[in-house]
């Protein structure tokens, strides 16, 4: 009862449809305050439109939503005032410096941060007085967090925030969110990057198909660590593997066998990925 | 990277009750700063939208100089008057039109929907825009018609009262309109065509570029569906001399006409404009 009240974000049964698709056929969400929850899945699963829904840009056909413990479609102005929305600029957009466009959304909340400070957060003070138009790719997105989280929201939203980024921008973006979070930001985050999901949410969903396939931490996501391990070693004829689920006395015997170093030994279990790909193929074999 | 990436540090949040959310007109008066600066760093608002309309007075000013339409009018002056009503057409209907569909393409309008702003502010954000160009639009073309085609200003208390009315309703009624053709183009990219083209054509016709009296009467039928003909009928009456009335077709200045035709046109507007406004682009599903 008191994760129900706590929860930032509720949804029950969420359905939607755009006229013979049925995008979100029945979503089950429970997001707890101060949480990290990425939203995985491929194109076209249903991760955008059940944003959306939350975010109060699109209405529902059915099911119940609580967001910050409002139903979006009918919340208010005070409402917005406690979410943020990342939504990504383009470099064709006005002729504003960094500073400019951050002040002018600060000045439209009741409690904003300080723009400066903000400009900082985002490792953009440099560019303060920079035009839109001199940022590069990598920017732009820091520039799109700086607007999401001028407002002080307790509750933000990610979509999609590194499509196109180079690897060290990555890195820099998690950097930046994981500091959010540990300021007490409850982040709600859709990705289809599984190493994303993996290094900065503190729980997945994986929705494919708009149901939810499977929920947990990414480490215990779809029973993986009960799973199977893989033992490989270079045998006498060659590589060599066994599925077990008892490593540890595989190693033993081999290490018995060997009489010390076990040659090319590795143990692994199946990847975040593996268990994705799977969820996936489930929905896929059932559409067919 | 962390030499880049500041770590921010947990923030406390200040209880107690939430301090009010900022009104309509304390962010309105906030926006039409920023969109005076949009308006003015931009090349193809300050080019396209702001001097074309002097550049083209100087131009004809300069062409037709000296030739006399009638009744000692020069045709430059004739000009003149139609240019100022293009030119606030131009400011306002021209403008928004095209920027309200460039903002919407590329999310401004959806990431504003997003915040708590009233939605209100924006309107205010673009009136106070629309009314500072088209005023600083204005001045500048009865002082560029001054320079070059002994354009005279009203002496009479009756003419600028004419001039004020006019002025407004043409504003206020090309500000809706602009408002609600920005709904029309589907892209950034082909605002300036899908608004540009009619817009041109009614300039034609309406005798901002072309005196009235040299229009043919078919076309002028058509024009005197929409509000610049009259728009720019009220300007004539405003800055040419009162024997110049006989030059009008309908040999009169008709300004009854021009009121009503005007105010239901606004009406119009505003019922286009509060059931067609979208804050996302179609392609946004």
């Amino acid at each position: 009862m008191t994760d129900r009240t706590l929860a930032a974000v509720r949804v029950d049964g969420l359905r939607k449809r755009y006229g013979e698709v049925t995008a979100v056929g029945g979503v089950d969400l429970e997001i707890q305050r101060g949480e990290v929850f990425a939203l995985l899945g491929p194109n076209g699963a249903g991760k955008t439109t059940t944003v959306e829904i939350l975010e109060g840009y699109r209405r529902r056909d059915g099911g119940t939503v609580q967001v910050l413990g409002e139903d979006p479609e009918r919340a208010g102005r005070a409402w917005r005032a406690r979410i943020g929305i990342v939504l990504q600029l383009t470099a064709e957009g006005p002729e504003l410096s960094v500073r400019e466009m951050v002040r002018q959304f600060a000045d439209l909340y009741p409690r904003p941060r300080d723009p400066d400070e903000v400009i900082g957060l985002v490792g953009l003070s440099a560019k303060s007085n920079s035009r839109l138009q001199k940022l590069s790719g990598g920017q732009l997105r820091r520039l799109d967090v700086a607007l999401g989280i001028v407002g002080d929201p307790e509750l933000l939203f990610l979509d999609e925030p590194t499509t196109g980024f180079d690897p060290e921008a990555r890195r820099q973006f998690w950097t930046l969110i994981a500091g959010l979070s540990s300021g007490g930001v409850t982040i709600l985050l859709t990705t289809h990057y599984l190493d994303e999901a993996e290094t900065l949410a503190d729980r997945v969903a994986v929705i494919s198909g708009g149901r939810i396939r499977a929920t947990g931490t990414p480490a215990g996501l779809g029973g993986r660590a009960a799973r199977a391990a893989t033992v490989g070693w270079l045998g006498d004829d060659g590589p060599r593997r066994v599925h077990t689920d008892e490593p540890t006395r595989v190693v033993a015997e081999l290490g018995a066998r060997f009489g010390g170093e076990v040659p090319g030994l590795t143990v692994t279990r199946p990847t975040l990925e593996d268990i994705y790909l799977e969820l996936i193929g489930d929905e896929q074999g059932e559409a067919q | 990277m962390s030499t880049e990436m500041a770590q921010p540090a947990a923030r406390t949040r200040v209880g107690g009750t939430a301090p009010p959310l900022p009104g309509a007109w304390r962010s309105g008066v906030g926006r039409v700063g920023v969109e005076l600066k949009v308006f003015f760093r931009d090349k193809q608002s300050v080019v396209f939208v702001f001097s074309l309309p002097a550049v083209l007075l100087v131009m004809l000013g300069s062409i037709f100089r000296g030739q006399a339409a009638a009744h000692g009018l020069s045709v430059g002056t004739l000009f003149a008057a139609g240019l100022i009503g293009g030119g606030i057409a131009a400011t306002s209907f021209q403008y928004l039109g095209i920027g309200i569909a460039t903002e919407r393409d590329q999310g401004m309008l959806k990431r504003l929907y997003g915040t708590p702003m009233n939605r209100w502010a924006y309107f205010i954000g673009k009136t106070g825009l629309v009314l500072v160009c088209t005023v600083a639009e204005t001045v500048l073309l009865i002082g560029v018609g001054m320079l070059i085609d002994n354009l005279r200003l009203p002496t009479s208390a009756e003419r600028w009262w004419t001039f004020a009315w006019v002025f407004v309703l043409g504003t206020v009624c090309f500000s809706l309109l602009g408002i609600a053709i920005s709904s029309v183009p589907r892209s950034a990219r082909s605002a300036p065509a899908v608004i540009m083209l009619p817009f041109t054509v009614l300039q034609f016709i309406s005798g901002v570029y072309v005196p009235a009296t040299l229009v043919p009467a078919w076309l002028r039928d058509i024009a005197s569906f929409f509000p610049l003909k009259w728009i720019c009928q009220g300007l004539r009456s405003v800055f040419l001399p009162q024997q110049a009335v006989v030059l009008e077709p309908a040999g009169s200045w008709e300004h009854g006409r021009i009121a009503l035709v005007l105010l239901a046109w606004i009406a119009a507007g505003l019922v286009l404009c509060l059931t067609t406004f979208r804050w996302r682009s179609s392609k946004d599903g």
